[in-house]
């Protein structure tokens, strides 16, 4: 079942694993961990009881992960970047500051990463903000699009189709391949947003175009 | 020193064995669509496991070569040309100055290799030069563009040839159709109705199959499960959608995704399959962790005593 807990744990076994000799990638998701292993190093029998040695070592309950971090993400609301802002709130029953204010109150946490690299799946929003996703999915989606569908929120990290329903943008780069970190949101990252002005989001080298 | 290219022909990508350690962030793996003939062609100019090749898709593709060296051609055979003289897959070829080589169109198979003496040079992007076009990230840009007309792919000059061919035995045989299937962990949501059904019908490659997955059409199958919370995907994977009909993910897949499995097939298998044209017919049949381990070891120890 979807849950911080389970979310939790996953992050915290993935931690572990990262290190282990013949791993060579995790996958993290909501409720699993994918784990890929060297078949020309070492035999499935050997990394399953290392998996599960490991495992067993850890305390589910101690939550202190090593690296848990705040990710804190600058967004210019509005209808001039956020075309569908209008209809949610209407969807919603709510006024348009309602929307950015229940949108920026809530503290998110990263479930999953996928779709498209660094593209973060961030839950839960508060009920009063859940909306279902566009009937025709947009072909071009502009980066850094936040955008809402059913009981989650994300930021779009690069040009691609969506169906989910555009509040905003931030100036923010969610990948940068040059980078050390990569991507700004990892698996198991907290995550809250915070409302900038039209002018402030210029400043931090934000886009108006791009529809 | 380098081979430029004349004709970019439909898809020529720059590959080595993928970029791995970032599907934690959504980055795919890209790498070889066909990952023995890849090993093989390094294998048959004594190169790292790893230098970077060119996986050549269809054909139409050229080049001119600026200076001496040793190349090998694996994987399908495109109806190869060296100076207009034809050439077959499966060996190492002495290249001169001012050589063109050029594959023209399939004969066998749909996608070749073609290595040089000591790796095409090219920067890495997160450790690989593996081009994934849909994320935009590596080849020789590091941007994943695919190769174009005037390209310029840099290598270091050689002249000391040595012609060497791949043993027979070790030659796959695209014509295989049966796709090996490991079965996968929702297996059990697929009726035996449905299981007989995938393991007993013919299955055409459809036109939209690329490197991110090959769709299939036939006899739809249906699992008990509506979909299932999105979770990694191994390569190989035989994801099953709503509509029955089987997609296998390979290298370019997407790393999660909701739709339950049926399978998994092998690297080898993923292989041969990749070598399939749209139109082609297959069929799966299934096999046991243990025989795809022992199939594994085989290709591989093969490949390891040959060099």
């Amino acid at each position: 079942m979807i849950s911080e807990t389970t979310s939790n744990y996953i992050a915290q076994v993935t931690q572990h694993l990262k290190s282990l000799d013949g791993i060579v990638d995790l996958v993290p998701s909501y409720t699993t961990l994918l784990v890929v292993f060297n078949d020309d190093c070492c035999d499935r029998f050997t990394i399953c009881r290392t998996i599960r040695q490991t495992i067993e070592a850890i305390d589910p309950n101690d939550f202190a992960l090593e690296d848990k971090r705040e990710v804190v993400i600058p967004v210019y609301y509005g209808p001039e970047v956020g075309p569908d802002i209008q209809d949610v709130a209407e969807h919603c029953q709510l006024s348009m500051e309602d929307v950015i204010k229940r949108h920026s109150e809530t503290t998110y946490r990263a479930y999953a990463i996928g779709f498209t690299p660094g593209f973060a799946f961030l839950g839960n929003t508060p009920e009063e903000l859940h909306v279902p996703r566009k009937t025709t999915p947009r072909l071009k989606v502009p980066i850094g699009s936040v955008a809402l569908a059913e009981n989650q929120t994300a930021v779009y990290p690069s040009v691609t189709p969506g169906g989910w329903q555009i509040i905003g943008r931030t100036p923010v780069q969610l990948v940068d391949w040059g980078s050390e970190n990569l991507a700004l949101i990892a698996m198991g990252d907290s995550v809250r947003f915070e409302p900038i002005s039209r002018d402030e989001f210029l400043v931090l080298g934000g886009q108006l175009d791009g529809f | 020193m380098a081979f430029k290219v004349i004709k970019p022909g439909l898809l020529a990508l720059l590959q080595d064995l993928g970029r791995h350690g970032h599907q934690s962030l959504g980055l795919t793996t890209g790498g070889p669509m066909d990952e023995m003939a890849f090993r093989w062609s390094n294998a048959l100019l004594d190169n790292d496991t790893n230098s970077a090749q060119i996986e050549i898709t269809f054909g139409m593709f050229s080049l001119e070569a600026q200076a001496d060296t040793s190349i090998a051609i694996t994987g399908a055979d495109l109806g190869a040309t060296l100076n207009d003289k034809s050439i077959s897959p499966w060996r190492s070829y002495a290249i001169k100055k001012g050589d063109v080589l050029a594959f023209h169109q399939p004969i066998w198979g749909l996608r070749a290799y073609l290595a040089v003496k000591g790796g095409f040079l090219c920067e890495p992007t997160l450790g690989s030069v593996a081009t994934v076009m849909r994320e935009k990230i590596g080849g020789l840009t590091g941007k994943g563009d695919k190769l174009q007309k005037g390209d310029v792919l840099k290598y270091q000059p050689f002249s000391n040839h040595q012609d060497r061919a791949v043993p027979r035995l070790a030659i796959p045989n695209y014509g295989q159709t049966e796709i090996p299937v490991i079965l996968g962990y929702q297996y059990e949501s697929f009726s035996t109705l449905e299981r007989a059904n995938f393991f007993s019908s013919d299955y055409r490659v459809s036109g939209n199959s690329d490197r991110m997955g090959y769709r299939l059409e036939g006899k739809v199958i249906t699992s008990d499960l509506k979909g299932i919370i999105s979770e990694g995907i191994a390569y190989g994977a035989i994801q099953v959608p709503k509509d029955g009909q089987p997609i296998v993910l390979l290298r370019d897949r997407q790393t999660i995704g909701g739709y339950p499995k049926i399978g998994c097939v092998t690297r080898y298998g993923g292989g041969t399959l990749s070598q399939q044209k749209p139109g082609d017919v297959i069929q799966f049949t299934p096999i046991t962790v243990d025989q795809a381990e022992r199939e594994r070891h085989l290709q591989m120890s093969r490949l390891a005593q040959w060099r």
